[in-house]
């Protein structure tokens, strides 16, 4: 993959004012995706990983309590690059669902309950590509097929609460995937719905990229997926990036200590047999965003941390062989 | 469907019996009655008043009343007035017409207004306006109604003389700019209080529906705004503004007692009044098994509508 990249990220933070004080969010996070790559950001709940995505379509709340800085570079559907972050929004809305489309988590609320689903998926066609509301209905109708619905014609005119959550989350893709975008963002698409239809939905993300030549960008908890689907994995800890690497090597020589209790904590039935006892859990819960601890975000909870070192000063994001970053100042010595 | 709506007569049935003997039992229990009336003059004696309890029906014993009274009901005649012998229903319907003119004006300046400024105002949640709005709100809902109807009386026809202070025409009048010119002031008395209902319901629908997940569905598509608001956000604010028009329905037939009265306007709240004075027993019946019928229908009629409005709701 030598194509140049479709999203650029550098140095992304966004940072919320609350009534406690200001939280990071999400602090100097960088990466890239290239047409046709799976991008994976991995991290447990309140890692930043929902808001970086967010961040990426401009769809954070406006307003003074939320300051977004750094540079999102975007290929538009013409060649160009757009800087997301300073586009003026009337442009922002052209290309959003246009050059870059989003599937959310929750197929069961992401829908609008008292429109047709056909009206909604027509509602980006028209809009982006200027079709009239015939040929748009055509067009929904050859999606809808491609997401692998059955009988698409009669789902037109289906209220969401007619389908199945794994239905509602084929419509919601369809609707992503409408205007062909350069890059789709994914929101742990799969979690709300059950392991079979998982799968499925995962199968028929890939064959649709595949198809298409999108880059994806996909957010998830989810290790199992992780390695189903991605090309690079991106671990995100408290807002930052903590290790980045290509999806093999990631998994069979993770770097950072966070990494390798994620895939420690991940059930393996080749092990159970020899590994009897409780599934080994990363200790401790997700740091307060108003109380980060000092230094690693990530040494309170981590069995190899070393006083005066871990928690003195925030490691540096360092290259770690080819194609591979990690943030932990003992990389070196704890990996063999 | 048939089956829902004829379990929801039934139930309607019921309901306004037991509305009726409530009724009956309260009015017996008041205090006075419509004999007090003729009391009052010196030159009625005792046996006078006793014939006309024999006329009216009032020396035999409660539930005998009430049978008779409500077999009659069943057969369509609501009685006659105590006062001037006009039958029940020529009453009602001789007040209705200055009622549903004066209500429905009020209540469509309410809905527009005080849906617009619930709209807005959770749009921009917190803002100058939406704080205005909410103390303004506020304020409309705390002051009582008779006390706006006085300072607009005292300002618009006393002080200013632009607007006459009551009734529903010049007498001899009766033109549509005088009919205008006698309505606004109790419109806009009653639409005040109306307006700031509405744009609390509104207010808080269309923030519950702001922050639902397909509104952000919406906006990643890239629609401009006003498409997320008018198309996907309004539409779900609306549903249950449905509920509270099908509640209004009867305050919009029975009239605004304080309105009416402050501004002398011959409507179903003041005949209500005035017949409770006289305790005109027929006339007090027929109103309130008026409205109790109109609060059935109003609420059943809303459950229809919703159904209609909302996909997601069967009735059944």
């Amino acid at each position: 993959m030598t194509a140049a990249p479709v999203l650029q990220v550098e140095d992304l933070s966004v940072r919320f004012r609350t009534r406690g004080g200001e939280i990071a969010a999400v602090s100097g996070v960088s990466f890239a995706v290239r047409p046709g790559e799976t991008l994976a950001v991995v991290g447990e709940s309140g890692s930043g990983k929902s808001v970086t995505s967010l961040a990426l379509m401009r769809l954070l709340p406006p307003g003074a309590a939320v300051t977004v800085t750094g540079r999102v570079g975007l290929r538009g559907k013409d060649g160009r690059m757009l800087d997301v972050l300073t586009l003026p929004e009337p442009e922002m809305r052209g290309v959003r669902g246009d050059a870059i489309a989003m599937v959310f988590q929750e197929p069961m609320t992401s829908l609008n309950p008292v429109k047709p689903v056909g009206e909604q998926i027509a509602e980006a066609i028209r809009l982006h590509r200027g079709l009239d509301r015939r040929a748009a209905t055509e067009e929904v109708v050859r999606l809808l097929d491609l997401v692998g619905i059955p009988a698409p014609r009669q789902r037109l005119a289906s209220y969401p609460h007619h389908l199945s959550g794994g239905m509602r989350q084929r419509v919601m893709i369809a609707m992503a995937l409408s205007c062909e975008p350069a890059v789709l963002i994914a929101d742990e698409p799969t979690t709300a719905l059950d392991v079979t239809i998982q799968a499925q939905i995962l199968d028929l993300l890939r064959r649709l990229q595949e198809r298409t030549g999108m880059a994806v960008v996909f957010i998830t908890h989810n290790l199992g997926v992780v390695a189903e689907i991605a090309d690079r994995v991106m671990v995100m800890y408290g807002g930052r990036v903590v290790e980045q690497a290509d999806v093999r090597p990631l998994f069979a020589r993770p770097l950072m200590p966070y990494t390798v209790g994620l895939l420690r904590s991940v059930p393996r039935l080749d092990l159970a047999g020899r590994r009897a006892g409780p599934l080994p859990a990363i200790p401790g819960n997700v740091p307060d965003p108003l109380h980060m601890p000092e230094g690693c975000g990530f040494h309170p909870r981590c069995g190899d941390h070393v006083a005066g070192l871990c928690d003195a000063r925030l490691p540096e994001l360092e290259s770690a062989g080819e194609a591979r970053l990690v943030r932990c100042v003992r990389w070196r010595e704890l990996t063999p | 469907m048939i089956s829902y709506l004829v379990r929801r007569l039934g139930q309607a049935v019921l309901l306004l019996l037991i509305v009726s003997m409530v009724g009956f039992a309260i009015l017996y229990l008041a205090p006075g009655g419509p004999l007090s009336q003729f009391a009052a003059g010196t030159d009625m004696s005792q046996e006078d008043l006793d014939r006309i309890a024999e006329q009216l029906g009032l020396n035999r014993p409660l539930p005998v009343q009430y049978a008779e009274w409500l077999l009659r009901m069943l057969t369509g005649d609501w009685g006659r007035s105590y006062r001037d012998g006009e039958p029940v229903l020529y009453v009602i319907g001789s007040h209705l017409g200055a009622t549903l003119q004066l209500m429905l004006t009020a209540t469509l300046l309410a809905i527009m207004i005080g849906c617009w400024i619930g709209i807005l105002g959770a749009i921009r949640r917190y803002s100058i306006f939406d704080t205005l709005a909410t103390v303004g709100a506020m304020v409309a809902l705390s002051i009582p109604t008779f006390w706006f109807g006085l300072v607009a009386i005292y300002v618009f026809s006393v002080e200013l003389e632009w607007l006459p202070s009551g009734n529903r025409e010049t007498v001899g009048d009766g033109s549509l700019l005088d009919l205008l010119r006698h309505l606004i002031l109790p419109a806009s008395v009653l639409a005040l209080v109306e307006t700031a209902i509405w744009s609390r319901f509104m207010r808080s629908s269309m923030l519950d529906v702001v922050n639902q997940d397909y509104i952000r569905t919406a906006r990643a598509k890239g629609l401009p705004e006003w498409q997320v608001l008018a198309g996907h956000a309004m539409r779900n604010a609306a549903l249950p503004m449905i509920t509270v028009v099908g509640l209004q329905l009867p305050t919009l037939l029975g009239g605004a007692l304080v309105t009416e009265t402050v501004f002398t306007w011959p409507g179903m709240g003041r005949l209500f009044l005035d017949s409770i004075s006289y305790r005109d027993y027929p006339v007090v019946m027929g109103i309130l098994m008026f409205s109790a019928t109109m609060v059935l229908v109003g609420s059943l009629l809303a459950d229809m509508l919703y159904a209609v409005a909302d996909p997601r709701i069967r009735l059944g």
